[in-house]
């Protein structure tokens, strides 16, 4: 497509770049590199910082290049392709002077800077700044802002790009960042100098060329080229955002944003950013049996016998409740140990939501992918509050309703999403008769060329659970969601263990009991794979044998504990919610004694006589692999190739009328799991959530 | 010398009254139906025809401006925005004709919104004008209730007025960050292309011009577009109205033909230069934002365009800024750069940080307590102001400084230099205790 594409001349090169491009696009597509502050691939264009300016021969100014669209560029006067200098001395005086007036009230702190070494603003000195400062007046100081207990201010270093600014009213949805004043006393602040009320808070400490905005929790903690940086997975909701865990020694000391366009793009929701300090408290690392009501340490040798002990008797007197973390290896695991030992009874949905039942698993899984939402045209949510639930998701949702005016329709709590929505009922009964609902949404979800409906499991919960879910699937295949190139059915999950665990067949086996049953006093020995999220008060004198990493709900009940890794610890598997296999990379090592989850249940098998057929993680995948085969692909979402799946109708819903409103997903967006809940940040932005303050320490 | 008859503002000075009825008598609404019935691009080519060049400052011609707009009213409206956020320290020609001929604006405001097919005109006034805007909105009531503008008016062309009342930033006389202000955001300047031409106001197609610009319109459609072309040289036609102040006689505000040397305009008018000719030291001749000229530069330089643009300055405003031979330049330019300082937006990174830089440096200067390699610096400042923004404030902070080194350069030498003088030490001088 000759027509879309532009020829100019960078730095005497030839190029042809669409005209869609900006100059500073088409500058790097040259192999010219160009300094910016400002300017960010996902943020709006601002064209403030003036760092990224170009020589345009024939033009009396130099050229912003961020801002500046190369299909609006004219040609030369004699029908050549527009001359572009990204070098010599013009442009290189032009940078220059931006520099200095970047560093004039600059502080130069660096060496007391956290951002000192992945610093923009540091960087881009070295490369286009003067040697020395023609500056000798004095510099102007900027009060610092209370921005929260996760974002750090220190304002003089502010450098008023924008970015945070633009990132809150663009992204996160929430205009409570902005620049008051004008001229040299312009500071940036959030309004009345509070925290962000968005999930996405923490990224703006990406954001920030320099360093006003660091990361609170980790401040005055490292140096960046001291830290042993680990790409790995992040478990906090079922997204599976790509982090890198960045550890000192054996301690986590930050968790950061890895792009992965398909699931996280560069964001990462707070919870997973700032949890780290959650790793290191609260720790099982050794382990414990209950003796005379107390909790005594033991050796393995002697808990394993203690657990085969309790394992030894009536099987279906017996049940295992997998939590929300368990990665894939652990679950497998310990389902082949209670099938080998007859144990029918394993559940890996503590809440009680109705689906992985029929085995189809188009019918748990987000088919139309995480990245799908941004080819939808209308959206309808049903019991999902993907703020809370997919925090990263919401921001890629407002993203579409922004730029591909995407319709969203919500069936649940009407809360605030950061986008409009129309509010089509609260609970189940809702779904009755919705499809041809006389409504604005409706109508644009009838007309839709790709419809998209996401179920979020508070819709699943209870006796209506499995109506909604087939009426939900009955709409998208009434609106004619299912097809080779598109399917507008999923369920939208917050457990990052659940999708793996339901891969993997962790369900009630022939005559097995669910969680509700096993909680009801259906067993009387419990195993909880890091089950906390649980009501545990209708046990009685069931024995409870708790696999996990914090000392948590489960563990405080447990009459023996088995501590495990936590999933900065392991090499483990994770399946995300559109059924996407992905793999943690081990960064530091386990706690004291405590062990991979998978390898306590060999451990085990071998005690109780049934021996499992894998050594080593490895050979489990292998296992996992040949059994399954979507532990085959790695990092890869299915997608629309499930359509055959749902093409069937659904049974038609029942219960529907008579169902309950759907619920919040959780009571506190930042304590949802162990790791969360031992996390001192997490506890922080709990209280200033609920609006109350952190309580200051008397000193 | 501009005769009488031949003004296009007959009560500049509100010596009748600025009502309907009177400004009828003078000229105004006379044969606006007829004009209105002639086709847009009739107008357009009677402004081109006329040589008129934008008032606010850059000289853009108007007529060639106008055309820059769809030629067709699509999916979003047109809009004119006149900007009367006057505001270039001198210039005080808006205000009057606010106070004084407001139904030339109106009308104005009308014919040019049916040359670019608009059918709504925002005027953007400055926040401190509070008698003008009462003035005006009071003829903009005389307008609507006499069925001139508005609804299914007399004229023939649909066409509401709205007037908008600033809150008093020098930035938002920029176009872009007066679009910004309209709009109800801070008022900073958005980042050109698109110009608002294509996307403006709310995002639709709009032309902003000067007071004065669209208030001459009608009746150099009256009177033809030769007849304004008439004065001045060529390529700087038409009248214009002067604001002189400073260091002459009488200070006045006074339309007269362009071209006009500065020795006339000033003899003519202001009664000559405080002191006499000799005693003339530098003009700052279209408001604060241009170059000064020195005495012998300006004396007998054309008051148009291209003569000032030729002597490194620029008419801007024709805001002509007098200085004599008491004036301490350096300590004039130092308010000035104050007065960038304090109006710079604060968005983008050379005139947020340089304002300040160079007006503490000018302030040390004024005093003398600088170094010299430091004038070569301010100088190398300015450069790196000018031409590096998102607008042309960072120009207008960076020229007056510039006129200041290029004329005035042996003034700034001489004062560090007497500053740094050893000074003799009086005997029995009194220390202060402290």
């Amino acid at each position: 497509m000759a027509d879309d594409l532009f020829k100019l001349n960078i730095d005497g090169r030839d190029i042809e770049v669409p005209k869609s491009y900006t100059l500073m696009q088409a500058c790097e597509e040259a192999g010219a590199e160009i300094p910016r502050f400002c300017y960010h691939e996902r943020l709006s264009i601002a064209g403030n910082c003036r760092m990224c300016l170009v020589q345009w021969k024939g033009a009396p100014k130099p050229i912003a290049s961020c801002a500046q669209t190369v299909g609006e560029m004219r040609m030369n006067p004699d029908g050549t392709p527009p001359n572009i200098l990204t070098k010599g001395d013009y442009v290189e005086k032009a940078r220059n002077g931006v520099m200095e007036f970047l560093l004039i009230n600059h502080p130069l702190d660096c060496p007391i800077c956290d951002q000192g070494g992945e610093c923009d603003l540091q960087d881009q000195a070295m490369a286009y700044g003067r040697s020395g400062s023609r500056y000798d007046l004095n510099k102007r100081a900027v009060e610092n802002k209370n921005m929260g207990p996760l974002v750090k201010t220190i304002m003089t270093r502010c450098i008023q790009c924008t970015r945070c600014v633009r990132f809150a009213a663009e992204v996160a949805g929430v205009e409570e960042i902005g620049m008051i004043s004008r001229g040299e006393d312009a500071e940036i602040t959030t309004y009345l100098e509070e925290s962000l009320t968005s999930e996405l808070s923490g990224n703006v400490i990406d954001l920030c060329p320099v360093g006003a905005l660091t990361s609170k929790p980790y401040a005055y903690n490292a140096r960046p080229w001291e830290l042993r940086k680990t790409e790995s997975i992040d478990v906090m909701d079922a997204l599976g955002s790509a982090i890198r865990i960045d550890a000192k020694g054996d301690a986590v000391m930050r968790i950061m944003p890895v792009i992965n366009e398909e699931v996280n793009e560069e964001w990462l929701s707070d919870k997973s950013r700032f949890i780290w300090d959650g790793l290191g408290r609260q720790r099982l690392d050794k382990p414990y049996i209950r003796e005379n009501g107390k909790l005594r340490p033991a050796s393995w040798g002697e808990a394993l016998s203690a657990t085969a002990e309790l394992l030894k008797g009536d099987a279906s007197r017996m049940g295992i409740i997998a939590g929300n973390l368990v990665e894939v290896e652990q679950a497998k695991a310990a389902l082949d140990l209670a099938r080998s030992l007859g144990i029918q009874s394993t559940d890996c949905r503590p809440a009680g939501a109705k689906y992985g039942l029929d085995g189809v698993r188009e019918r748990y899984i987000l088919n139309p992918t995480l990245m799908g939402v941004e080819e939808a045209d209308a959206l309808l949510l049903i019991g999902v509050n993907p703020r809370v639930e997919a925090a990263v998701w919401n921001a890629r949702i407002r993203k579409a309703w922004l730029w591909n005016d995407l319709k969203v329709g919500v069936v649940g709590e009407p809360v605030d999403l950061t986008y409009d929505y129309e509010h089509l009922g609260i609970g189940a009964d809702s779904l009755a008769g919705l499809f041809s609902r006389d409504s604005v949404f409706m109508e644009a979800f009838r007309n839709a060329k790709r419809p998209m409906v996401v179920v979020g499991e508070q819709a699943l919960l209870g006796d209506a659970g499995l109506d909604v879910l087939n009426a939900a699937h009955d709409l998208a295949l009434e609106a004619s969601a299912i097809s080779e190139d598109w399917t507008g059915f999923g369920v939208l999950h917050n457990a990052a263990g659940r999708v793996g665990a339901l891969d993997v067949g962790f369900v009630p086996g022939e005559g097995g009991a669910d969680t509700a049953e096993m909680l009801s006093g259906g067993v009387d020995t419990l195993v909880l794979l890091g089950a906390d999220e649980l009501d545990l008060s209708g046990l009685g004198s069931t024995k409870t044998i708790y696999v996990g990493h914090h000392g948590d709900a489960g563990a405080s009940k447990a009459d023996i504990i088995l501590p495990c890794a936590a999933y900065s610890e392991l090499d483990a598997t994770y399946v995300n919610t559109e059924g996407r296999v992905q793999m943690t990379t081990q960064a530091v090592q386990p706690k004291g004694e405590a062990k991979d989850g998978w390898a306590i249940f060999r451990a085990l098998s071998d005690v109780l006589g049934k021996t499992l057929s894998y050594d080593s993680d490895a050979e489990l995948r292998q296992v996992l692999r040949e059994q399954n085969e979507v532990f085959a692909g790695l990092g890869f979402a299915p997608g629309a190739s499930g359509h055959a799946a749902l093409k069937e109708a659904p049974a038609k819903p029942q219960g529907l009328v008579k169902a309950r409103p759907f619920e919040a997903p959780f009571a506190d967006f930042y304590l949802t799991n162990p790791i969360a809940r031992a996390s001192k940040t997490m506890a922080e932005c709990s209280l200033m959530k609920r609006g109350l303050e952190t309580p200051v320490a008397a000193e | 010398m501009l005769q009488d008859k031949d003004r296009i503002f007959t009560n500049l000075y509100g010596v009748h009254s600025p009502g309907l009825e009177e400004a009828k008598k003078r000229g105004a609404w006379h044969l606006t139906r007829e004009m209105l019935q002639q086709t847009p691009e009739w107008i357009c080519d009677q402004i081109k025809a006329s040589g008129l060049r934008g008032r606010g400052g850059a000289g853009f011609p108007t007529g060639l401006k106008w055309t820059f707009m769809p030629k067709e009213v699509r999916d979003r409206p047109h809009y004119l925005v006149v900007n009367a956020d006057e505001s270039e320290p001198g210039t005080c020609k808006d205000r009057e004709i606010m106070r004084h001929d407001p139904h030339l604006l109106i009308e104005g405001c009308m014919i040019a919104s049916y040359a670019m097919r608009a059918h709504a005109c925002y005027v953007y006034l400055r926040g401190e004008y509070i008698a003008e805007r009462e003035a005006l909105e009071k003829a903009v009531r005389e307008a609507y209730e006499a069925g001139l503008i508005g609804k299914n008016n007399k004229n023939g062309w649909d066409f509401d007025l709205y007037v908008h009342h600033g809150a008093g930033a020098y930035i938002c006389g920029e176009e872009t960050a007066l679009l910004e202000s309209l709009e109800g955001k801070k008022g900073q300047p958005r980042l050109k292309p698109p110009f608002p031409a294509n996307a403006g106001l709310y995002g639709c197609p709009t032309t902003v011009n000067n007071v004065e610009s669209i208030a001459v319109a009608p009746t150099i459609l009256r009177r033809g577009a030769e007849w304004f072309a008439g004065f001045g040289r060529p390529n700087n036609t038409g009248t214009k109205l002067f604001c002189i102040s400073g260091h002459v006689n009488k200070p006045c505000n006074v339309e007269e033909e362009m071209s006009i040397t500065f020795k006339d305009l000033i003899d003519t008018h202001c009664g000559g230069i405080r002191g006499g000719w000799d005693n003339l030291k530098a003009v700052i001749p279209g408001g604060s934002s241009v170059p000064m000229v020195p005495a012998e530069q300006i004396m007998d330089a054309y008051m148009d365009f291209d003569t000032l643009r030729d002597l490194k300055s620029g008419l801007g405003t024709a805001a002509v800024i007098v200085m004599d031979k008491s004036t301490d330049l350096i300590k004039a330019i130092a308010r000035i750069s104050y007065f960038y300082k304090h109006e710079s937006c604060g968005q983008c990174t050379p005139c947020r940080e340089g304002t300040g830089w160079m007006w503490r440096v000018l302030e040390r200067m004024a005093k003398g307590e600088a170094e010299h390699n430091e004038i070569d610096m301010l100088l190398d400042v300015s450069t790196q102001i000018e031409g590096h923004t998102i607008c042309a404030l960072g120009d207008a902070a960076a020229w007056p400084v510039q006129g200041l080194i290029r004329h005035f350069r042996h003034e700034i030498e001489d004062r560090i230099t007497q500053y740094r003088a050893p000074r003799a030490l009086v005997q029995g001088a009194v220390v202060a205790a402290e």
